[in-house]
């Protein structure tokens, strides 16, 4: 595939990964926040060719794995209910709730379908007037504009059977808790390509200047995130501290404009709840008030549905890169993706399940 | 009074024609003169042959002079059920007659004889049942084996999902053929028929929800030819896999548990058609995963390997065949890839059901 | 997060009052939202996410990385020539080969 063949190609990413020992003259924990980053990272074996100065920490970016216990035993809720057809992206369904996870739901008799877009969710209410579809809105700043769509959509046409269950996050929140957490190690981060192809690179140079540490955007292909490290690692041992952009194919500074007003209309801040973190002021998104009616939260009585998370579980301190999955207790015992523990465990993105996966230890 | 005219039983006519009911019915399941029908005018005429014209509560077989010389009979089950029922490449009577045709040829069998079981659901269009007979009937010629007995129910509407198949069949394993995880070596060679994950993506491209527009069709092929060939070339091969669901992902990884040894393969080795690839892409499916329904692995000693890919690559099942990676002695039961970069990674068993991702 | 891939566009519609388009991704084609980007147009290439184009791909932005890229061989291969009878290279440089 164009555009994305290209940015494989094995000797220059040798090439690079040459360069980046070249330049790292000492060690640096480097976290790549996004989980669709870590994939690829793990999946190429792109940290088995950096030099050993180079870390990389694997940060909270995926969002199946930091949607929070409690929103997922809300989506069991509403699945469960009759009248209802819950939508999801594929991600979501293995989760674990506190008891069980929508497989389970769904062969109990639950309506869980698959989507691949928000749209087709938006496709299913408008056909079938007779149920409550239920969309399960998870996701990043990438996946926002889509979501907010969706429900734009269903107000423009009425479709009252249309509902949501939001859990949006945010990155730059995300890494200034990092940043703030006793006992972090990060020295840099790779700011992630496609949630910056919407949002733009501005919110990136105050964090940058305000922590001292070099945030450089980065892509998903191996010479995409080799490049990254590559200018990150430059950075450092210059003493710098700056916003890069190496992915100024996809990333403008300014973002998707047309996404960010679409978003700002549908959404508003709220203080959001990690799985394993915990609350992170304004560090997400809900349903702004005008589209309130669209909130499954209020159609549906969930009342009394609170979690608690596996005591066992480090999740926290893996998200925050203060421990290596490995170092968990439960690790590949208590704990393995056929029976999660924790959300880095479930989703393959996730930086328990990609280091299991991958026999690291 | 006036007398009730006879009954004129001779003239009797019913006024709906049983076999001109465009769906099937609960009384197909019967016993009786529907399921007669079924059986006179969709099932005999497609899959025909002496055995099953004996219309036999079983199917008697002659087989003793095939298993004179030290043959042994290999036997196998499989039940089939595909949404939707024919998709691009296939439908699920091609995939009932070739998954057994090919668990057989897996254990080195020539296959001889299938029966086949039908759960038909109420409502299901005759005409659609005919058109998956009919390709079964097809496949079953091609793949060289007969349909000798079978079995058909029917069940309420809402509670089968239209169609679902599920053939046995028997074959017999040539003397002298030994295959399984205990002749695995250290050293011995990985090789793959063909391109993977073609079925798999054949039929996420028309189901509901994920449909995508491409030229895949599902690889739904009898292997028994192909494997004949090889054997014909190296009557040591170690052992056969067909990697159906879970692809090859799953089946690297059972060979290597039950061997007790470790699998390596070569990332750029791995063979996937472009269109399957980019289909993969943006799903986020790891092709290695991915189910198909043509293709074998097979562990080949080293210094074999080479004749094994030659016998395979003139045959019309293993065109693409390909070395894929090696057993050997360390990391016993794990599956180890060699990334294009220079990197290693397991490959893990996959867990479940593959479902596409958005991160 | 965001598995997000490029691809072309082949055609623009409008479909319930949306801007939607055909997008073809190596041979694999879908219906993609395009109401994200009002100014693409037909053979340009966008990165989709969950079935919308999120953003244009610039062509000159990638070319020049590419470039970045080619031109980072060249300097490898002349450092090498430089080296060559120096202390041995580092372990990931040992696999470096010449461009070819
Ligand atoms: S290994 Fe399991 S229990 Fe430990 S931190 Fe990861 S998800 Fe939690």
């Amino acid at each position: 595939m164009k555009h994305l063949a290209e940015y494989r190609d094995a000797d220059t990413a040798r090439r690079l990964a040459a360069e980046i020992g070249r330049l790292a003259t000492r060690p640096w924990a480097i976290m790549e926040v996004c989980g669709g980053q870590t994939h690829s990272i793990i999946r190429n074996g792109i940290d088995q060719i950096l030099p050993p100065e180079i870390e990389m920490i694997h940060g909270p970016g995926c969002p199946v794995c930091v949607t929070p216990l409690e929103t997922i035993d809300k989506a069991l809720a509403i699945a469960r209910r009759p009248e209802t057809i819950l939508c999801s992206f594929g991600d979501m369904l293995r989760v674990p709730g506190s008891r069980e996870d929508l497989f389970a739901v769904k062969a109990a008799g639950g309506d869980v379908r698959v989507v691949y877009s928000p749209l087709d969710a938006v496709t299913l209410a408008r056909s079938r007037p007779d149920r409550e579809v239920v969309f399960l809105a998870i996701g990043f700043e990438t996946t926002a504009p889509a979501n907010a769509m969706a429900v734009q959509l269903a107000a423009r046409e009425g479709l009252a059977n249309f509902s949501m269950l939001v859990s949006h996050v945010l990155v730059p929140p995300a890494i200034r808790a990092i940043m703030m957490s006793p006992g972090n190690r990060v020295n840099a981060f790779l700011a992630a390509g496609h949630v910056c192809s919407v949002m733009g690179t501005w919110q990136y140079p105050p964090l940058a200047e305000e922590f001292g540490v070099p945030i450089v955007v980065t892509g998903f292909e191996p010479l995409d995130l080799l490049e990254g490290i590559r200018r990150t690692v430059a950075q450092l041992e210059r003493g710098r501290h700056e916003l890069e952009n190496a992915y100024p194919r996809v990333v403008s500074e300014r973002g998707n404009e047309a996404a960010q007003a679409v978003i700002a209309e549908v959404f508003a801040p709220v203080d959001r709840a990690w799985r394993g973190i915990g609350v992170i002021p304004a560090s997400g998104w809900r349903l702004a008030d005008a589209y309130a009616g669209f909130d499954a939260e209020r159609r549906f009585d969930l009342t009394g549905i609170t979690a608690e998370e596996s005591p066992l579980c480090q999740s926290g301190e893996v998200l925050k890169g203060a421990i290596k999955p490995s170092q968990c207790p439960a690790f590949g015992k208590e704990c393995t993706p056929r029976t999660p523990l924790g959300a880095t465990m479930v989703s393959s993105e996730g930086a328990c399940a990609a280091y299991y996966n991958a026999g690291r230890t | 009074m006036a007398e009730p005219p006879p009954p004129d039983v001779a003239g009797f006519a019913c006024p709906a024609p049983l076999r001109d009911r465009p769906q099937i019915v609960m009384g197909h399941g019967g016993g009786g003169a529907l399921s007669q029908d079924l059986l006179e005018h969709i099932f005999l005429p497609a899959f025909g042959n002496p055995v099953l014209d004996q219309r036999g509560d079983s199917a008697v077989l002659d087989v003793a002079g095939l298993l004179a010389d030290g043959g042994r009979l290999a036997f196998s089950t499989d039940a089939h059920v595909v949404q939707p029922l024919i998709f691009p490449g296939g439908s699920i009577g091609e995939l009932a007659v070739n998954g057994t045709v090919n668990d057989l040829a897996m254990s080195g069998a020539r296959p001889l004889s299938l029966s086949a079981a039908f759960i038909l659901e109420e409502g299901l269009a005759i005409a659609e049942l005919a058109g998956i007979v009919s390709r079964m009937a097809a496949a079953a010629e091609r793949a060289g084996v007969s349909i000798v007995t079978g079995d058909t129910k029917v069940v309420e509407r809402g509670r089968g999902d239209g169609l679902s198949i599920t053939t046995a069949g028997i074959g017999v394993v040539p003397a002298g053929v030994e295959l399984g995880p205990r002749q695995v070596q250290p050293g011995d060679a990985v090789i793959v028929s063909g391109t993977l994950a073609d079925h798999g993506m054949a039929i996420m491209s028309v189901r509901e929800g994920l449909a995508f527009e491409a030229a895949i069709e599902s690889d739904t092929a009898p292997l028994a030819g192909l494997v004949a060939a090889m054997l014909a070339a190296c009557p040591w091969l170690r052992l056969l896999r067909d990697p159906t669901r879970g692809g090859v992902a799953t089946s690297l990884n059972e060979i290597a548990a039950a061997a007790g040894l470790g699998i390596e393969i070569e990332e750029p080795a791995i063979p996937v058609s472009p269109v399957v690839a980019s289909g993969c892409e943006i799903l986020g499916l790891d092709p290695l995963q991915v189910a198909n329904e043509g293709k074998l692995l097979a562990i080949v000693p080293a210094d074999e390997a080479q004749a094994v890919l030659a016998a395979m690559r003139a045959h019309e099942h293993g065109r693409q065949a390909t070395l894929l990676g090696r057993v050997v002695a360390e990391h016993p039961g794990i599956v180890v890839m060699r990334t294009a970069l220079g990197g290693s990674r397991v490959v893990p068993m996959p867990i479940g059901e593959q479902l596409p991702r958005i991160c | 997060m965001c598995l997000a891939v490029p691809g072309q566009v082949e055609s623009i519609r409008d479909e319930h009052g949306i801007r939607m388009g055909r997008v073809n991704f190596g041979g694999v084609v879908k219906d993609v939202c395009l109401a994200y980007l009002p100014e693409i147009a037909v053979g340009d290439y966008a990165i989709v996410h969950v079935g919308f184009a999120i953003s244009k791909i610039d062509e000159a932005s990638a070319q020049e990385t590419l470039r970045t890229f080619a031109e980072l061989g060249i300097l490898e291969e002349e450092l090498a020539e430089l080296r060559e009878s120096d202390e041995p290279a580092r372990p990931a440089a040992d696999k470096t080969e010449p461009a070819p």
